[in-house]
């Protein structure tokens, strides 16, 4: 009998926890269309899995009221099957425009057909898709990856083209596989790979995380002699390598030269600290090229089919100027 | 010879002196251990280091499988751990005072403990099967600890918390004197006192321990919740190290690398017996073999496939019946003989 009290009470225990993830998974879903002339998007978000995702959520909320769009926001929790459910409930709701930022890559066209048959358009958010068939959706809003490799390399170019002695580069790469760390890796290694005096000696993968970043620099710096320059995909792991080059008694920004991509705040905090040299933004803050993409495809007008973030870099001095009102 | 060859941990033994050497030839100075900055310093520290949590989270492993257990639960609360502890840090008013940050570490290493004796209570009093009474905390934990942390990293600026995974103490890092202290209590209570022995009864068959007289329920729970204290610890080394909690990512997989390091140990997942010193150098080697990765250079793409193919000679060398497939059918004409003549030798 107890057994089965308590096998009741832990089913009740898992229920309440997966009922606990899903609840607030469509929370646009409950109110009807609104009426009148405004616009109407329904956004479906991949989750709030760090800084730079929930600086993404806000930009978007934000955006769409100043610039007069009702916004049917939704969080799907790192599932693909939420997404389609809430692009679905989007759908019958008769949504103007749909947005959201892809889980996956995959599986996407059953859905996004259902949509063009409802003349809905579709604009794809920072990741995209990989279908065939490019007219299921208007326009992809999102950051170039390669192009933020680029520009972390001809920053070091830039810096060394007086030298002739060879640069002994080590790289943090981000999580194997990923879009983000496969194209800033080749971005970097194509302008820097045009100079023979740039060599990488060792490149790992760090995870994106601040943890693997020191653990993989603690080992660079043993199995690396003189390592001139650090390369990592994103600054966390940059925080994390930074603990490390100071635990091996050198340091940060002058002995060892470091790049990073992204501009969170604590990286920038690094950077205006003199800790990072050099920091290629990947910006989150699409929301109000997002609003303006909505307005021209929901009139008909023609948009680009990639539309590419506005990004910018950051130097130690631009990093201590703007600290201060940075948003994430 | 033949003894030392059959002692259980002598595979994983040649296993780990295996790794160092491949270091030896393919990494310079891997084996140099200089002083810098008034501590150790070296890829020999660096495994010790970050060996630390890992171990620390297999020795409550270990007695858990040696109960017949399993706990998922371990990864997410290291994530909590670390998660409340900078979470308190960070709302002090002076981030340096050692007496917040103790409390900070109290308060979580205390949460921790209840979360392992809930998980305990669950398999003993409810009597719901380890493997889901721990996965339930194992997705639960994980959410809890983007909870304390609003789904952010929250970075700290804490000298004395530094100490926990990043700081040195006799030019030793902390991390490694926390572990050996950890361990040798473990190892006090369970070989020298009677509880090794009432939870490896228990690992072999709990009922019929209750009908001897053994508190089955109590010893569970026991063992559940300082292996939640384990995973504590391990939290608090872990966020101390990068000085920051991430409830995403903090001790992700580590309950699969835990469970690795007992198994290669020579623990046996059906339970009733365990081998704590097997369970350290099990954790070492998965570390010394992370390491060794980094160190040599294993493009990041094969990383994985390095690591199977290193596990699974682990593991073949370790099962007896593989063993005597390979290796004893052609030593037995040769040692067969003497090994016969022996024994005549000693019954005479």
């Amino acid at each position: 009998m107890f057994r089965r009290i308590s096998a009741l009470i832990a089913i009740g225990a898992i229920g309440m926890a997966m009922t606990g993830c899903g609840s607030d998974g469509d929370t646009g879903a409950s109110s009807a269309p609104g009426g009148g002339d405004k616009l109407v998007m329904g956004f479906s978000q991949v989750g709030a899995e760090s800084g730079w995702r929930t600086a993404n959520t806000k930009s978007v909320q934000e955006s769409a009221a100043a610039a007069g769009i009702e916004l049917k926001f939704s969080d799907a929790q790192q599932k693909q099957e939420n997404q389609i459910k809430a692009i679905r409930s989007y759908i019958q709701q008769k949504v103007d425009v749909i947005a959201f930022s892809p889980v996956v890559e995959s599986g996407w066209d059953p859905v996004l057909n259902e949509a063009k048959r409802a003349n809905i358009p579709v604009i794809l958010t920072d990741r995209a898709v990989d279908s065939a068939d490019t007219s299921l959706y208007k326009t992809f809003l999102g950051s170039d990856f390669v192009e933020e490799g680029r520009k972390a390399g001809q920053w070091l170019v830039e810096q060394y083209k007086d030298k002739t002695d060879p640069v002994t580069i080590v790289e943090l790469q981000g999580t194997t596989g990923s879009a983000p760390a496969n194209d800033r890796k080749a971005g970097f290694q194509e302008v820097i790979g045009s100079d023979p005096k740039f060599k990488i000696a060792a490149s790992q993968t760090g995870d994106f995380t601040r943890a693997k970043g020191k653990e993989v620099m603690e080992a660079f710096l043993k199995s690396t002699p003189n390592i001139d320059v650090l390369f990592a995909h994103n600054d966390d792991m940059g925080l994390g390598a930074i603990e490390a080059i100071e635990g091996a008694g050198k340091v940060p920004g002058k002995d060892i030269v470091i790049i990073t991509i992204d501009a969170v705040k604590d990286g920038m905090q690094a950077l205006a600290d003199g800790k990072i040299n050099y920091i290629v933004e990947c910006s989150p803050l699409l929301g109000p090229q997002l609003m303006d993409l909505a307005q021209k495809v929901v009139k008909g007008e023609q948009v680009p089919a990639r539309v590419v973030t506005e990004e910018t870099t950051f130097t130690q001095e631009q990093a201590k100027a703007v600290l201060a009102e940075r948003k994430y | 010879m033949s003894r030392l060859l059959r002692h259980r941990l002598f595979w994983p033994f040649v296993i780990l002196a295996g790794l160092l050497l491949l270091n030896l030839v393919f990494t310079d100075h891997f084996f140099t251990i200089e002083i810098k900055e008034g501590h150790l310093y070296g890829s020999l520290i660096d495994i010790a280091r970050f060996g630390a949590p890992l171990i620390l989270v297999s020795i409550g492993m270990t007695l858990v499988i040696a109960t017949g257990g399993i706990d998922l639960s371990v990864g997410s609360v290291v994530a909590i751990a670390g998660a409340l502890a900078c979470l308190r840090i960070s709302l002090l008013d002076d981030q340096s005072s050692t007496g917040g940050v103790l409390a900070a570490m109290a308060l979580a290493l205390g949460l921790s403990l209840v979360l392992g004796a809930w998980n305990g209570l669950l398999v003993a009093g409810a009597g719901i099967q380890p493997i889901i009474a721990t996965l339930i905390l194992m997705v639960a934990g994980r959410g809890l600890a983007q909870l304390i942390t609003d789904g952010q990293i929250i970075t700290i600026n804490s000298a004395p918390y530094k100490v926990v995974g990043g700081g040195y103490w006799l030019t030793l890092p902390f991390g490694i004197i926390v572990v050996a202290l950890v361990l040798a209590i473990s190892a006090f209570l369970t070989r020298r006192l009677a509880l090794g022995l009432l939870i490896e009864s228990v690992g072999g068959n709990a009922e019929a321990s209750r009908l001897a007289g053994i508190g089955a329920k109590g010893v569970l729970i026991m063992v559940y919740a300082f292996c939640g204290l384990c995973a504590g610890i391990a939290g608090l080394m872990i966020s101390s190290n990068v000085s920051s909690a991430d409830g995403n990512n903090a001790g992700l997989w580590i309950e699969l690398d835990a469970i690795l390091a007992v198994v290669i140990g020579g623990t046996s997942l059906s339970g009733g017996r365990f081998s704590l010193g097997g369970t350290v150098l099990g954790a070492l080697i998965i570390q010394t073999l992370t390491t060794t990765i980094y160190s040599i250079g294993v493009p990041p793409e094969t990383t994985l496939l390095f690591k199977a193919l290193v596990v699974t000679i682990v593991c073949l060398l370790q099962s007896p019946a593989f063993r005597e497939k390979v290796f004893h059918r052609r030593r037995r004409p040769v040692t067969a003989p003497p090994v016969a003549e022996k024994k005549v030798k000693v019954s005479l």
